[in-house]
């Protein structure tokens, strides 16, 4: 069964929307998987679980946005994703989500 | 929220990005109101925010209303948030209006502000009119349906009080030293 992380920090309000999102995208493509949910409360941690910020999201151990953590230090944070604008968003988009899924699948 | 609705504007002098110090007095001075908003580069919600904030900003100080941003985060902690990284911003960005500095964050202390954004709107007689967030929907600008901050906007330009005064914030903690 496909394993995903569910990182998050409880201060940043990106995650509530991140969850509902995930696995909206997962019913959508009738696609079970257990899901470990880690929430990162302190710089250590964030260090220790290697977090470039709130929410990540790791699908067979594997970033959902690999190129976004290239220029993130580890730390407590809000993430920045980006839409097919550039702009910098906190949610990821669900394409992103649907890619990085078809991609593991590829992969797998 | 130390600052309440109706509450007087607290003075600020802070560093600009141009290296020049402004002052709320300089900013009120003749206008019609005045928009402070605790801002920072890192933020995600700051990012996707940011186009309407320069577009709002544009369009009001045309019409008599005065902005600047506020950056209290510490940048030891996040060093995008430091003050040369601010001036990078500012200048990509084009920013319309002043880019302040709180370095010692007594200002976003003062104010009670916790988020970025977070929007604090003074009317001509320097009260708190509107406090809270620029719109409904930080992710698509096209699917907003309650654009708060413009409606607060119009209503104090208007001799108006703004139909909702206090919205739900949704923003990054400001980073405290």
């Amino acid at each position: 069964m496909l394993k995903i992380d569910f990182l998050f920090w409880n201060e940043c309000p990106s995650h509530p929307k991140a969850w509902e999102r995930l696995h909206e995208v997962l019913d959508r493509q009738n696609i079970q998987a257990e899901i470990r949910r880690i929430e990162v409360t302190t710089e250590e941690e964030a260090e220790q679980h290697r977090f470039p910020g709130s929410p990540t999201i790791r699908i067979d151990g594997r970033d959902i946005d690999p190129g976004g953590t290239e220029h993130q230090r580890f730390g407590l944070s809000c993430r920045i994703y980006h839409d097919a604008t550039g702009r910098g968003i906190p949610v990821p988009t669900e394409e992103l989500i649907q890619n990085a899924l078809e991609k593991n699948k590829k992969t797998r | 929220m130390t600052l309440i609705i109706g509450g007087q504007l607290i003075p600020f002098r802070l560093k600009n990005v141009d290296g020049k110090p402004v002052s709320s007095d300089d900013l009120a001075k003749g206008a019609k109101a005045l928009a402070v908003i605790f801002s920072c580069n890192h933020c995600p919600y700051v990012q996707a925010w940011e186009d309407r904030m320069i577009g709002l900003g544009k369009t009001y100080q045309a019409k008599g209303v005065a902005f600047a941003l506020i950056n209290a985060n510490d940048p030891k902690k996040y060093s995008e948030d430091g003050f040369p990284e601010m001036v990078k911003r500012a200048k990509a960005k084009g920013y319309p209006f002043p880019y302040l500095h709180d370095e010692t964050q007594e200002t976003a202390r003062a104010y009670g502000a916790t988020r970025t954004p977070e929007v604090f709107l003074f009317d001509s007689q320097r009260a708190l009119r509107y406090h809270g967030r620029i719109d409904d929907n930080y992710e698509n600008p096209q699917a907003v349906r309650s654009h708060d901050f413009r409606e607060a906007l119009e209503a104090v330009l208007a001799g108006r009080a703004p139909a909702t005064a206090d919205t739900p914030l949704a923003g990054c903690t400001i980073k405290w030293k």
